[in-house]
């Protein structure tokens, strides 16, 4: 079975799984300039044009691996390995057959469609608005639309074009979901990774005698691993060092309880469960941020509990997002969480001490209830607060909930509450489609990962938010 | 000084039904008026899951069920204070 969606997320795991084996071995410093080579051993280039541009855009993907690049942003170009996509915008091609209709001609309001003596079509780009009307009527789908597919992943435009022609991010406006990760074909954007951080954690405490590393795994994982048994995703985390395991949907129920409760008293909110959402509307929205909950999202909220209650303990976030890197870096956060990774950066870590999972016995997972797992998709987290106001007695209060499915759908949804025309008094924004399923740091992106999800949720023991919390007070 | 009772919450004793001991001893907590002498918590492992629901008194580790709180709490708690 593929662990990967994509040949570039396996690459980029690769690079994560040789860095991190050196890390465990103490071998990193002097080996780290032959990681490339040991990627792409002798001549023949597989990848590119030869071996040698392969091996320094490996280097570049080693950096990140090891938490290096430029500035602060969590979200990164490796220029080299950027291939200058055409971005043109509308064009017409060859199949461009010189017909009598123009109807691409009719179709244009702006006038920028001229014909030669050959009657072929051309587009006048001083006056397209690169709105495709010509390419939906030509029959001959003649016209098409070159877009690098980094900024068309970039729902909020963050992503342009630099002077040397690579994709350049904005970091004022980046949020971190990662899309262009995901959407990259040629890996020229990646996510900065801190596994070196969490193998230091977990040498260092000493097999959790100097202080215990506690794994806190997001309820996307759900949908992930299915070569393995969810029991045997625990057995290895815990095989690569971590103390124990809790689930952060455990956070989301207490988060569902609280948020419920605050909307009640309030009237309107948006969630804050999406640190990529919440960054949207802080930088795109700021007069909106008032309606932000004041809960930490789930990660944080379990996070915290835990170190209130524990001395001398360490948190790592494993989940399905890039945009948790960057959150665990608030200073909101940063007191209760320790490192963020991803689940590809999981897998890598698996097969850097060679833990075969499909091999190992089945732990058992299992601290939230049914509502705390269905954050991971979208519609899960209003299902959640609906809830959360049965159980509190606060039927009263009606739910009227703005579901956004992705950031089109967020940045929509804060537009009309921006002008006073949304009908509604709580906006879930989840950055990416699906939901947290979604998320650019999952392994494997599918039709089936919501019914997993659903699956998920229903396996667990607690039926009902105020039972699963009711063992916290 | 107060008794310190902490129950296991973790996966493991969760399943094995750490959530009933607890509310078991809470009522009996309440029941016997010891709000003042005895101090409930919770933590999320105790490194010993094949003997959940693990119970510790004081320093004390215990093995419990929701079908023994009652006795466990007659035997180990009641008596001791």
């Amino acid at each position: 079975m593929h662990k990967f969606d994509t040949k570039v997320q396996h690459l980029k795991y690769k690079v994560l799984r040789e860095v991190a084996r050196h890390a465990w071995n103490d071998t990193l410093l002097e080996n780290v300039m032959d990681i490339p080579k040991t990627i792409v051993p002798g001549k023949v280039p597989t990848m590119r044009c030869c071996v040698h541009k392969e091996r320094a855009i490996l280097a570049e993907r080693v950096k990140l691996a090891m938490g290096g690049g430029q500035g602060n942003n969590i979200i990164q170009v490796i220029d080299i390995a950027c291939d200058d996509c055409p971005a043109s915008g509308y064009q017409v091609t060859d199949s461009c057959r010189g017909c009598l209709a123009h109807r691409c001609e009719d179709a244009c309001k702006r006038g920028a469609i001229s014909f030669d003596h050959k009657h072929e079509a051309h587009i006048d780009k001083t006056k397209c608005v690169e709105c495709g009307m010509c390419a939906k009527v030509c029959p001959y789908s003649a016209i098409v639309n070159r877009k690098r597919p980094c900024q068309n992943a970039c729902k909020i435009k963050a992503i342009s074009i630099s002077e040397d022609n690579a994709a350049k991010i904005d970091d004022e406006k980046c949020i971190q979901c990662g899309a262009c990760v995901y959407q990259c074909p040629f890996g020229a954007i990646s996510d900065r990774s801190y596994i070196l951080n969490v193998i230091d954690m977990l040498k260092r405490s000493e097999n959790n005698s100097k202080y215990k590393v506690y794994a806190l795994v997001a309820p996307a994982i759900g949908s992930q691993m299915h070569y393995a048994k969810l029991g045997q995703v625990i057995t290895g985390i815990k095989k690569l060092g971590f103390y124990t395991v809790v689930e952060v949907a455990l956070g989301a129920d207490m988060v569902a309880q609280a948020e419920s409760r605050e909307l009640a008293e309030k009237g309107f909110l948006t969630s804050s469960c999406c640190p990529a959402f919440v960054r949207y509307v802080k930088t795109a929205f700021p007069a909106l941020a008032q309606y932000i909950s004041h809960n930490l999202s789930p990660m944080g909220t379990i996070a915290k509990y835990i170190k209130e209650h524990e001395p001398n303990v360490k948190t790592v976030f494993i989940g399905p997002c890039t945009a948790k890197k960057a959150e665990v870096q608030l200073d909101e956060v940063k007191p209760y969480v320790d490192a963020a990774i991803t689940f590809e950066e999981l897998q890598a870590l698996f097969d850097s001490r060679d833990i075969d999972l499909t091999a190992l016995e089945e732990d058992v997972l299992d601290n939230a209830s049914y509502f705390g797992r269905i954050f991971a998709r979208s519609g899960g987290l209003s299902d959640a607060v609906a809830e959360g106001l049965k159980e509190q007695q606060l039927d009263a209060f009606e739910l009227k909930a703005c579901t956004c499915d992705g950031i089109e759908e967020c940045k929509a949804a804060l537009l009309r509450k921006s002008k006073n025309v949304l009908d509604a008094n709580f906006i879930e924004g989840m950055a990416c489609i699906s939901g947290c399923i979604g998320g650019a740091g999952n392994l494997t992106h599918g039709e089936k990962n919501k019914a997993a999800v659903d699956q998920y949720g229903r396996e667990a023991l607690e039926k009902t938010i105020a039972d699963a919390v009711s063992v916290l007070k | 000084m107060k008794m310190k009772m902490t129950v296991c919450i973790g996966s493991s004793c969760h399943i094995k039904g750490s959530r009933q001991v607890v509310e078991q001893l809470q009522a009996l907590i309440a029941e016997n008026n010891l709000g003042d002498k005895i101090e409930l918590g919770g933590t999320f492992c105790m490194g010993r899951c094949q003997q959940g629901v693990c119970v510790t008194v004081d320093d004390e580790v215990f093995s419990v069920s929701p079908e023994t709180t009652h006795a466990f709490f007659e035997k180990n708690v009641l008596a001791k204070l």
